[in-house]
């Protein structure tokens, strides 16, 4: 039999009259491919968005680097009930140099940080102030927005110039030129050579890295060391208020390995120098390309999982276009008896019934995908959180819905097809 | 004379009702000519209806052959007996058996569709046999929307849709009064006088008459030709 496009169309003409019959009942049919659609494209951009997050997050680490960072553990002194401290921890010189003799590293950039108030003449802001070198830049792969990151000769020079993340400037200079301007840091001023291009920030709190890098001020090293010396103040309110001190010779080194695949073995390197040297864990390495993958991993489960609800609901969906194209095919008994008198073949008839089911569950695909667009929009405005509609998606659920309407459309179809013409025409 | 279209030789029909078996009919023969115009009367359960719809290939003898314009059709399949009926069999009922969702032009296109006809061969044939039996003023109306005549007028347009040779009219005045009985037969009868074969069951004796033939059915056999 030819089948031409024509016929198709007018077969579907033919579907969409009776559908169009009963209204109320259609919709209420197709409600729910209508909300398995949906809900397939809202959770698959809801949980791209976070995915996407992670991997910003985790880029700005840069993946072909190894982070080691200072950490202050709990200690038992610490718990007692004094109300001074003053103690030592974290990465050390001696760490720095064994570590930049590994092979496969390209470089190994150290910063010493502490939290500070940052004045302008107009205001203030708290920021994270990283005295480190040069290289720091491309490492950790800022852009400069406008002005420039310091060099060589004024780290040498112990200059003191300071680079500041966008939020920084935002806060104290929100009109207007900022290159060449002060800031006052404790009671030091520095000139503000350059600003670092903002760079995303998740707000859903991924467990590395909770700093926000826009909030970052940078110095050169050697001038941090000058001002800020090695210590860390803090002073902590617990059940107890406490003034603590914490000596810390570096926060953290960002290494950077020449190939991606010597990351694992460089970092197990870097863990036994590292272990050997300190005798408490007070230091933690990161691996973004790991967290990478695991994140990758993550995303795979959740859209498994996603993806079955998903699946499930679209067959509920599909169990109630056959539960009501049977009851049509009951209803509409004798109709088939007269086009069967009339010349229309079996498959006339199935095609006629499967058309319908087929219309029925591409509305509902179709209505659907709209609301699977407007719910992660509301949603992204609610919560702040990223959502990513994909074409792929959007595609993928479509075409399921199609496929739904086909499968559970056959069987109503072959039930009206396989009627006796004879007891068709006799059913009241 | 004309040659033979319908030849039915020892037809029977037997129906399983559970454990029980009705033989409904019990050997048909008989020959029509095409361009004939038969009655076939018979009290209600004789089993005309049966016989006219395995002359119309809507159902299948259970023994016996089958000739129409000399193809065994007593051996053919669901899909070729479909093709049969859209090529040669017009069926007009009782009950009208209209499609309700559609108007008179789509209900009278309907076997056209079932050709593969285009959409303006269709409406064109369609208001064309519309005029022809009257309804040229009600194209657009819905079966509902129209009395019981008109209704059967759009069931005979729809049965000449096809062009068939055959029309076979199961009990066409039956929910029709007798003035408009009439004009149906009447309608039937030029159709007749075209050259459409032509079988017509009925009770009505005066219906009957509008034929030269007429053949009684009794219990599932012929009882008497003449
Ligand atoms: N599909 C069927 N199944 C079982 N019995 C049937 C069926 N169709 C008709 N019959 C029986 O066959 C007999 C003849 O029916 P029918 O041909 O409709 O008679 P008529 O049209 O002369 O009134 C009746 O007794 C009827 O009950
Ligand atoms: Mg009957």
């Amino acid at each position: 039999m030819k089948i031409k496009i024509y016929h198709i169309i007018k077969i579907l003409k033919f579907g969409w009259k009776n559908i169009y019959l009963h209204k109320l009942r259609s919709s209420l049919t197709i409600l729910g491919i209508v909300f398995g659609v949906a809900s397939v494209i809202a959770m698959l951009s809801i949980g791209e968005g976070a995915s996407y997050e992670a991997r910003e997050k985790i880029k700005q680490l840069g993946s072909n680097n190894i982070i080691i960072r200072s950490f202050n553990p709990p200690s038992p002194v610490k718990t007692s009930q004094t109300t001074s401290f003053i103690g030592i921890y974290g990465l050390k010189f001696e760490d720095f140099q064994q570590i930049k003799t590994i092979p496969s590293i390209e470089e190994i950039v150290p910063t010493w940080e502490c939290r500070e108030d940052i004045w302008s003449e107009k205001g203030k802001t708290t920021g994270r102030i990283v005295a480190t070198y040069p290289s720091f830049l491309n490492v950790m792969n800022l852009e400069i927005e406008e002005g420039r990151f310091f060099t060589e000769i004024e780290l040498k020079n112990s200059k003191n110039v300071a680079v500041i993340g966008y939020s920084i400037k935002k806060s104290l200079f929100p009109l207007g030129k900022v290159v060449g301007k002060r800031i006052k840091i404790r009671n030091y001023y520095f000139k503000v050579i350059g600003v670092v291009k903002e760079k995303a920030v998740s707000l859903t709190g991924t467990t590395f890295e909770s700093e926000d890098i826009n909030f970052d001020v940078y110095i050169p090293f050697t001038t941090g060391r000058i001002y800020f010396g090695r210590y860390e103040i803090s002073n902590k309110r617990g059940p107890f208020w406490r003034w603590e001190r914490n000596f810390v010779e570096y926060h953290r080194f960002i290494v950077k390995v020449s190939d991606t695949s010597k990351i694992l073995t460089v970092a197990s390197y870097i863990e036994k120098i590292l272990s050997r040297n300190h005798r408490n864990k007070d230091y933690e390495i990161l691996i973004p390309l790991q967290l990478l993958q695991q994140a990758e991993h993550t995303k795979r489960i959740f859209n498994i999982v996603l993806g079955s609800i998903a699946a499930i609901s679209l067959i509920v969906g599909g169990i109630g276009i056959m539960n009501i194209m049977l009851a049509t095919v009951t209803e509409r008994t004798r109709e088939i008896g007269i086009r069967r008198a009339v010349g229309a073949k079996r498959r006339d008839i199935i095609n006629q019934f499967v058309a319908e089911s087929v219309i029925l569950s591409s509305i509902g695909g179709f209505i659907g995908i709209l609301l699977g667009i407007v719910i992660p929009h509301i949603v992204s405005k609610f919560s702040g959180m990223t959502t990513i509609i994909t074409f792929w998606s959007i595609f993928l659920s479509f075409t399921i819905s199609v496929a739904v309407g086909i499968t559970f459309g056959i069987y109503p179809a072959k039930k009206a097809a396989n009627l006796d013409p004879i007891e068709a025409l006799r059913y009241e | 004379m004309n040659k033979v279209i319908i030849d039915l030789q020892n037809i029977r029909k037997i129906y399983k009702l559970g454990m029980v078996e009705v033989e409904v009919l019990k050997g048909i023969d008989l020959q029509i000519k095409e361009g004939e115009h038969i009655s076939i009367m018979g009290p209600s359960g004789s089993g005309k209806t049966t016989l006219l719809n395995i002359i119309g290939c809507l159902d299948k003898p259970t023994s016996g052959k089958y000739l129409l314009k000399n193809e065994k059709v007593s051996e053919f399949d669901d899909d070729k007996l479909s093709e049969i009926r859209s090529k040669y069999i017009g069926f007009i009922f009782q009950q009208f058996n209209l499609i309700p969702q559609l108007n008179v032009i789509e209900n009278i296109s309907l076997p056209l569709y079932y050709q593969g006809a285009d959409e303006k061969e269709m409406r064109e044939k369609a208001i064309h046999l519309a005029e022809l039996v009257g309804l040229a003023d009600r194209i657009y109306h819905r079966p509902s929307e129209l009395s019981g005549g008109q209704q059967q007028r759009v069931a005979i347009a729809r049965a000449l849709a096809n062009d068939p040779l055959i029309i076979l009219a199961d009990e066409p005045t039956g929910n029709l009064d007798t003035k408009t009985g009439r004009e149906i037969m009447n309608l039937l009868c030029k159709l007749n006088e075209q050259g459409k074969t032509l079988l017509v069951i009925t009770h009505d004796i005066n219906i009957a008459n509008y034929s030269k033939k007429i053949i009684k059915l009794l219990d599932g056999r012929i009882v008497n030709e003449n």
